[in-house]
């Protein structure tokens, strides 16, 4: 048996919660039920959503979600607790650090570059260095007692973790140099460092990307070193808020197969980084309040039923039952598979909702589950 | 008959949760019958599809992984499988089209493939699309295509049109030379009709709504898009003029009671309420399946349907969907 997850304690006393977890596993809605208890639990919270699809929107019946954070209206509590929410967008956000970072001349060039425009509006990935920034930003002003983070769906969503280290071995290594050296020096600084290994990579380099694309690219990473060298910085900063005792990991699954493999995933590799795991939410869970009517029994009695052809009502009825006792036993049976192989790992349950929930009041009742 | 038989490129996307993998798995096995020589990829790293057929991991390399039944000419028909890997990928790629047999070691040493394959997400994305343009487009010896069809259990739905249009980004900013070529090909490849999207999802009202802004998405991107094949489908087990009124709470408890007893359950009072209450909440998830079901069908894309399986889907209920993807003309 797993220890019981303490979800009130950790609303109460973290600083930063993390939800992580693979695509459709009600992610953004664990997220967003967590927020509002802490906020209905006297806490100033702010709810911070990577996801391009504007669920965090739909379930907390907002209309508009910009890159600020904004109140989250209808709180039931007389604690003094506030909830604003706030749906992360990657290109206002790198606009900003380019504004924040650079004088106004050298920002219009930057704003302008090719490269820039795709990298921060279109290419994947981008999303995670972003958010790293926004969390960082929410959290340096002070404001809130606990930002609740809701991380991008994808297989990578651990790259939010990996994004400073991998900037950082960007940033040091030897292609951004090459990069950098014939925009500085008008072409010397190539000359400068010239080996052999340089000339076939330079070669490469405008075969395969043209000689004006690679002057675009070498201009933007240029105009980007002195941002990105910030950027790297606050990065590490914030990966290491990631480590502080205020900071909890909350993992999300389904009592499926791939949802739970890829929990496990998670809760290895937050051990491995030395991460602090709160628990498993495990959402979707079947249940039946209808004790002593097994599966054999109700099928029996249906069958029963459809040859004598009384009550195709009760037929019905009994089937229902006998669908949702087996699906009960197939999420117990998945949940207990994962508590065998991490034991340690504390878990709470939340039952399938027999309607998707997209207003606070669902919100609410996801979060007295998870409170237990 | 197929819906699709312009098409060599079946690029299967859903939300994740969906089954997206298993219904990519499918139409592989489907579009294999008949003696055809099928190819499906996976370019998210994550070995869905060696799990699924219950292989080893796969390597960048194509293996066999499934059979199908031969055709009038007596051929079998194969599915293979690969796990496109970016940086294998991009080193294959610069010694294919470039001859550059010794640039791969010199752009690692300079950290310029860890650049393109995990710093510069949007190349990770051309590369992976380059390769299965590869695939799609390598000739047999002696003339003719070496797959007669490409399956691509491409990224989520929230991803999918940017994934598949990252080679257009690609060519607004080179504007000339090898890489302009090659992203101008694969947007061509993409936006014929040779190429469909299909869309995987489940009847829950998340997923439906990004089925519907996928579609959105595609369409001004000018990307085809397939069928759409709603996933985990669950049999109907209350009369259908039941549901308005059992949803309400309205549930026949009488009826019920006499029902049960009449079946021999003897304690039948006891289990009533619960019972009840187990029938109102089915039938608010069935009406809500139908309002999503409409919502699908104003799409006006072919729609396909595939049973919930109750167990962990194996080889066998693999074979099973995808003779339901053929009976209804995808694959």
């Amino acid at each position: 048996m797993s220890a019981s997850f303490d979800v009130d304690a950790l609303l109460d006393s973290s600083a930063i919660v993390v939800c992580c977890g693979a695509g459709g596993v009600g992610k953004t809605t664990t997220a967003a039920a967590l927020a509002l208890r802490a906020a209905e639990r006297g806490r100033k919270v702010c709810v911070l959503t990577i996801d391009p699809a504007r669920r965090l929107a739909q379930s907390m019946g907002l209309t508009e979600l910009d890159n600020t954070p904004r109140a989250v209206a209808g709180l039931e509590s007389t604690q003094g607790g506030s909830l604003d929410a706030m749906m992360l967008d990657m290109k206002r956000t790198f606009d900003e650090i380019v504004l924040t970072h650079s004088d106004p001349q050298r920002a219009e060039q930057i704003l302008a570059n090719p490269f820039y425009v795709s990298l921060s509006s279109s290419f994947a990935g981008t999303q995670e260095y972003m958010a790293m920034e926004k969390l960082g930003q929410l959290k340096a002003t002070g404001t809130w007692d606990l930002i609740v983070v809701d991380t991008p769906p994808s297989r990578s969503a651990l790259d939010f973790l990996d994004a400073p280290q991998r900037l950082g071995r960007f940033l040091d290594g030897r292609m951004i140099r090459l990069l950098l050296a014939p925009a500085k020096a008008g072409g010397r600084g190539v000359m400068k460092v010239f080996t052999a290994g340089l000339s076939v990579f330079t070669n490469v380099l405008t075969r395969i990307i043209g000689a004006q694309a690679l002057k675009d690219l070498s201009l933007f990473v240029t105009s980007l070193e002195t941002m990105f060298g910030g950027f790297r910085e606050r990065a590490d900063q914030t990966y290491k808020l990631l480590k502080e005792p205020g900071t909890a990991f909350v993992v999300v699954a389904v009592p499926e197969r791939d949802a739970l493999r890829e929990a496990a995933y998670f809760v290895e590799r937050l051990g491995a980084e030395r991460m602090p795991l709160a628990g498993l939410v495990l959402n979707r869970v079947h249940t039946s309040a209808v004790d002593g009517l097994s599966v054999q029994r109700s099928l029996a009695a249906a069958e029963h039923l459809d040859e004598s052809g009384e009550s195709p009502l009760t037929a019905a009825t009994l089937r229902v039952h006998a669908d949702r006792l087996a699906a009960a036993a197939r999420d117990g049976h998945m949940a207990e598979r994962f508590t065998a192989a991490h034991p340690g790992v504390n878990v709470v349950r939340v039952r399938a909702q027999s309607t998707d929930v997209h207003d606070l009041d669902g919100l609410r009742r996801i979060g007295l589950e998870l409170a237990g | 008959m197929s819906d699709f038989p312009s098409v060599k490129l079946h690029v299967v996307t859903g939300k994740g949760g969906t089954g997206k993998t298993t219904v990519a798995g499918a139409l592989a096995l489907a579009l294999a019958a008949g003696g055809r020589q099928v190819l499906l990829t996976e370019v998210e790293g994550r070995q869905g599809i060696a799990q699924m057929f219950d292989t080893p991991p796969l390597p960048y390399e194509e293996r066999k992984v499934a059979v199908a039944p031969p055709g009038y000419s007596g051929q079998g028909g194969a599915v293979y499988a690969l796990a496109i890997d970016p940086e294998a990928a991009l080193i294959e790629y610069l010694e294919i089209f470039y001859n550059l047999k010794r640039a791969g070691s010199a752009l690692k040493r300079f950290g310029a493939i860890d650049f393109a394959t995990t710093i510069a997400p949007g190349l990770r994305d051309v590369l992976l699309t380059g390769k299965v343009m590869e695939a799609a487009t390598r000739e047999r010896r002696g003339g003719g295509r070496l797959y007669d069809a490409i399956v691509l259990d491409a990224p989520p739905t929230g991803r999918i049109a940017r994934f598949l249009n990252v080679n257009a980004e690609v060519a607004g900013l080179a504007r000339m030379g090898p890489v302009r070529q090659q992203a101008d090909s694969v947007m061509n490849l993409l936006r014929s009709r040779k190429t469909a999207v299909h869309l995987v999802t489940v009847l829950e009202e998340m997923p439906v709504q990004e089925t519907v802004d996928g579609v959105g998405e595609l369409t001004s991107a000018g990307l085809p898009v397939g069928g759409v094949v709603i996933n985990m489908v669950r049999d109907p087990l209350l009369p259908h003029d039941t549901l308005t009124a059992a949803a309400d709470g309205k549930v026949d408890a009488a009826e019920i009671t006499r029902g049960l007893k009449a079946a021999g359950v003897d304690d039948g009072a006891r289990y009533i309420d619960g019972l009840a209450n187990e029938v109102t909440e089915h039938a608010r998830r069935v009406l809500l399946e139908d309002r999503e079901r409409t919502l699908l069908a104003e799409l006006d894309r072919p729609m396909y349907e595939l049973p919930l399986l109750t167990d962990a889907v194996d080889l066998s209920c693999l074979y099973e969907l995808a003779g339901q993807l053929t009976e209804q003309g995808l694959g």
